[in-house]
């Protein structure tokens, strides 16, 4: 999924771990390097396509466009080819920046496009492919994007000198122009078009050195405000064509279901209904509006073949886990002989943990529209994964991928939700069967009960403790799906799902004697997928939550504790230092009258960036939990927009109260038994805390931000309840336990 | 016709736990699961179901549709006037991604008949920077760029435009009772927070 972040030691103690994540590396064809200080380079090499080749949609004649990314026309006008798709996070303002930064353009002067599925012009090499996730936009544009817009740059002066028959070094490119200062000329951008097409490209450019930055590391405002407060941007749900229908969808409500007979006699007479559409495991009523087709779903009587999980529950699939947790995993890190010391250990300490399915619920549910025809397929849909869609677009309609024609949309929220195809496929299907253009609505409702959900994990882990209380032997076992071995096959070798046991496969900590192994174990039917944070959030609740018991048993204080065993990262060690500093860790908590307050710490190191955190909680006389402050101090390495950063802090902490405090989706009788917002609850604004986000200035590579805010809270928020009320919770979410207990 | 839902104050009508009493106005576990509005439990009756002509006022000019009574607003708005910028979220009146103004107050256009629109005053997310609420609160989410993924954000600017119209100087309490029927996703309350604050300051 990601770039693994941590020296690739090819030999030493940490050469098994080394193993596997060289040839995670090689799924992700990325060269990573220690940097001095702990740190990690990533170096791209932008693809060789994407140097000369043509910009995405089909560009006119006489445009500009030095490579994938940049489109000039003769007046002007520059538009920049987003590799990446917006989902929040900041990266239709954050690339272009990057692109601006470098092709001397102010970001009021670039207009934006999405970029169409071509693997050859966008793939990110920390991905494998054209998608976005893990947290690795900035990570990969960081280079490429740069030196797509200086390698324009240099194009465009190469022109202006040559029609002014001066040197080239003489000339600077200033605000979408070229100046010759010596002789007063200068020339904008789209007057140098032709002549520039027809210069070769340079095949080196130099970049800027960082303190000449105009552009990167500054509060530029985002570029998609203004249309998403006054209504006007466009997310999937929002396409409008002639003569389009709308259809909602009902699939098998036990997973793994299949249609049996449907009758659809009263629901055909409804006024506004079109069509009924069968398919092999759900049923789609099309009409002319949204609501006439809400109410043909509703007046069907459906039978369904409910299968073999027409019984299933929570419970069997906990003990699934819980059974496979016997069997020896895949190694995924040994170092010393644990096993040994833990067998001969005076002070042991053990642990199991219980992390719950999780549903994504983007505010904007899960929705496709799709027009095919005899000669092309069109798709309307914002999605993470261009590529992916053409693909399964082509399969299903046997068209060749020219015949596909992907119109990719603003994304309203993804979190790992759009980096599958599954609600694309259903409106493929539906759409082959309907002939006008039909826009595939998924209720909140079917959004909850048919996502791909985060898999519930289950870890044991045990730590035999030293005199001085120090974890001198460390075993991890961790169970649950693999992700990886459905969605990156490659990545998956010899049973180990790097995902899985990143984290937890290597803590930020000293410890030289651990072991750290992983149990695949599917849940029956039920299909899992990647969730903000992915692997990290699993593995840093369960790191961080234990060394929070270790240092609870060994009774010094956490962040204390911590910081003694954080030699070797000194930049995950200065984060906590700072965030402790800033909570005012030591001082008196944030004491509310009748309340139990606790202040709990975390360390989070993965997408190439490291978070300190300090939450405070307050617990009711009745065991409510509420946050009342959490401070983050964070280390991502230079930074492209700074308010960006803070945005996604912000955003992924709330993100990660949601699910710690309420999240868990469960089975019974194989339905989902969470539906909306009412039963899957999400924090609201009366239920937010103060959030403080301290930047550490790095001049390290940049890190991925999108998703550490989420990774490091939920361990935080537990130990601060540990911390006020001596309950330490092992099972997320937090839900109502304290109130039974 | 049916009854006029309005459903402005989401402190007023709690979620309630089962097995415990449901005295209205009670808060029950408000610091889990917060205040918002529920939906209204009506069965549609057959003559609510057949379309009716009903001509609309929506942002100060008149629409004609050919609609069942009980279409809810929302999708007469986003699949028939082809205003899209009121967003589907939930459909019962739990996330406020749907929120419009019907004579300035904000209602849940996902759980509101179009018949009990009636003569009513109709202002979506495309027309409130005509109210001088409206205006100050889209400058305070440009200054503060409050948006991330954005699809909730047309609601969250109607809920908090309504606020700032009757209360022009909200406390956080105001805002927390006013906004708490608004789910952000991305988590943007902290910045939402302080731009109803910045647009109160600037008025």
């Amino acid at each position: 999924m990601r770039a693994s972040h941590t020296p690739d030691a090819a030999s030493g103690p940490h050469a098994e771990l080394s193993h596997t994540r060289r040839q995670f590396l090689k799924f992700g064809v990325v060269s990573v390097t220690a940097a001095a200080g702990g740190g990690m380079l990533l170096s791209f090499a932008l693809p060789a396509a994407a140097q000369g080749g043509p910009a995405s949609a089909a560009p006119n004649a006489g445009d500009f466009a030095p490579n994938g990314f940049i489109r000039i026309d003769r007046s002007g006008k520059v538009t920049l080819i987003m590799p990446k798709v917006e989902m929040g996070q900041g990266v239709y303002t954050s690339i272009p920046m990057l692109i601006a930064e470098e092709l001397e353009v102010s970001l009021d002067q670039v207009q934006l496009e999405a970029a169409p599925p071509n693997e050859k012009l966008y793939s990110d090499p920390n991905l494998g492919g054209q998608l976005t996730g893990g947290s690795t936009s900035i990570r990969y544009a960081w280079d490429p994007m740069r030196r797509a817009g200086a390698t324009a740059r240099m194009l465009l002066i190469g022109a202006a000198a040559q029609q002014w028959q001066v040197d080239p070094a003489s000339c600077h490119a200033e605000h979408g122009s070229v100046i010759h200062a010596e002789s007063q000329r200068s020339a904008g951008y789209g007057t140098l078009v032709d002549t520039a097409a027809k210069l070769p490209v340079p095949a080196t450019v130099a970049l800027k050195d960082p303190k000449d930055f105009k552009l990167i590391g500054t509060r530029a405002k985002r570029l998609d405000s203004p249309d998403k407060v006054n209504g006007q941007a466009q997310f999937g749900l929002d396409v409008r064509l002639p003569g389009m229908l709308y259809a909602v969808v009902a699939a098998s409500p036990v997973v793994g279901g299949k249609l049996a007979q449907v009758d659809d006699s009263i629901s055909k007479t409804l006024p506004g209904v079109r069509q009924v559409v069968r398919l092999d495991n759900a049923v789609a009523v099309v009409g002319d509006h949204t609501w006439a087709a809400k109410r043909g779903l509703a007046a069907l009587k459906i039978e369904w073949h409910e299968g073999v999980n027409a019984k299933l529950s929570n419970a069997d699939l906990i003990a699934d886990l819980v059974a496979a947790g016997q069997r020896t995993g895949v190694v995924a890190r040994k170092d010393g002989d644990p096993a040994t010391l833990l067998a001969h250990s005076s002070k042991k300490v053990e642990a199991v943990y219980h992390q719950p399915f999780l549903a994504h619920a983007t505010m904007e549910p899960m929705n496709c529209t799709v027009q095919v025809t005899p000669d092309g397929c069109d798709i309307w849909v914002g999605t993470q994964v261009p590529t992916f869609v053409r693909d399964a677009a082509m399969k299903l309609t046997g068209l060749s991928a020219d015949k596909i024609r992907l119109h990719n949309f603003l994304i309203g929220g993804g979190f790992g939700r759009r980096l599958e195809v599954d609600g694309v496929v259903q409106a493929i299907r539906i759409a082959q069967q309907v002939k006008a253009p039909v826009k595939v609505l998924w209720t909140r409702e079917e959004d909850i009960q048919h996502d791909m959900y985060r898999p519930y994990y289950y870890d044991q882990i045990s730590a035999a403790l030293d005199d001085d209380g120090k974890p001198v032997a460390w075993s991890h076992r961790i169970v649950g799906s693999s992700i990886m071995a459905r969605f990156a096959p490659p990545a998956f070798k010899n049973g180990l799902d790097p995902d899985a046991v990143e984290v937890a496969a290597d803590p930020p900590y000293d410890l030289p004697n651990i072991y750290v192994d992983y149990v695949r174990q599917e849940p029956r039917g039920v299909p899992t997928a990647f969730w903000r944070g992915v692997g990290p959030t699993r593995g840093t609740f369960v790191v961080e939550s234990f060394i929070d018991e270790l240092a609870a048993t060994a009774k010094i204080d956490p962040v204390k504790y911590r910081l003694d065993l954080l030699g070797k990262t000194p930049r995950a060690k200065n984060v906590l230092q700072v965030a402790a500093q800033a909570a005012g860790w030591g001082n008196t908590t944030l004491a509310e009258a009748g309340y139990r307050n606790g202040r709990g710490v975390s360390v989070m190191h993965a997408f190439g960036s490291f978070l300190g955190m300090v939450a405070d909680v307050a617990v009711s006389p009745q065991g409510e939990v509420r946050v009342q402050r959490v401070v983050c101090a964070v280390d991502c390495g230079m930074t492209v927009n700074p308010d960006t950063i803070e945005a996604q802090i912000q955003g992924g902490v709330i993100f990660g109260i949601t699910a710690a405090l309420y999240s868990e989706i469960t089975f019974k009788d194989g339905r989902v038994q969470q539906s909306n917002f009412n039963d899957y609850p999400m924090l609201r604004i009366d239920q937010t805390p103060l959030i403080e986000v301290h930047l550490v200035k790095s001049a390290e590579a940049p890190g991925g931000i999108g998703e550490p805010g989420t990774a490091a809270l939920a361990a935080a928020l537990t130990n601060a309840i540990f911390a006020a009320t001596g309950t330490r919770l092992r099972t997320l979410p937090v839900g109502q336990q304290l109130q039974s207990a | 016709m049916p009854t006029m839902i309005v459903l402005h104050c989401p402190t007023v009508v709690l979620a309630t736990a089962p097995g415990t009493s449901t005295q209205p106005n009670r808060p029950h576990r408000l610091t889990l699961f917060g205040s918002r509005p529920l939906a209204p439990k009506s069965e549609p009756s057959a003559a609510t179901t057949e379309p009716t002509m009903i001509t609309l006022n929506i942002n100060g000019q008149k629409h004609d549709v050919d609609v069942a009574q009980d279409m809810p607003l929302l999708w007469v708005l986003r699949d028939v006037v082809g205003l899209t910028g009121t967003k589907f979220g939930c459909g019962i009146a739990q996330c406020g991604a749907c929120t419009v103004h019907l004579n300035g107050q904000p209602v849940r256009s996902c759980v509101t008949p179009v018949a009990a629109v009636g003569e009513q005053s109709v202002t979506t997310i495309e027309a409130v920077n005509a109210t001088a609420a409206g205006k100050k609160i889209q400058q305070a989410w440009l200054d503060l760029d409050v948006v991330q993924c954005g699809y909730c954000q047309s609601g969250q600017v109607m809920s908090a435009s309504a606020l700032l119209s009757t209360t022009p100087d909200p406390s956080d309490a105001d805002i927390d009772a006013a906004m708490a029927g608004n789910i952000c996703r991305c988590g943007t309350y902290v910045r939402i927070r302080a731009a109803i604050k910045q647009a109160a300051k600037g008025a």
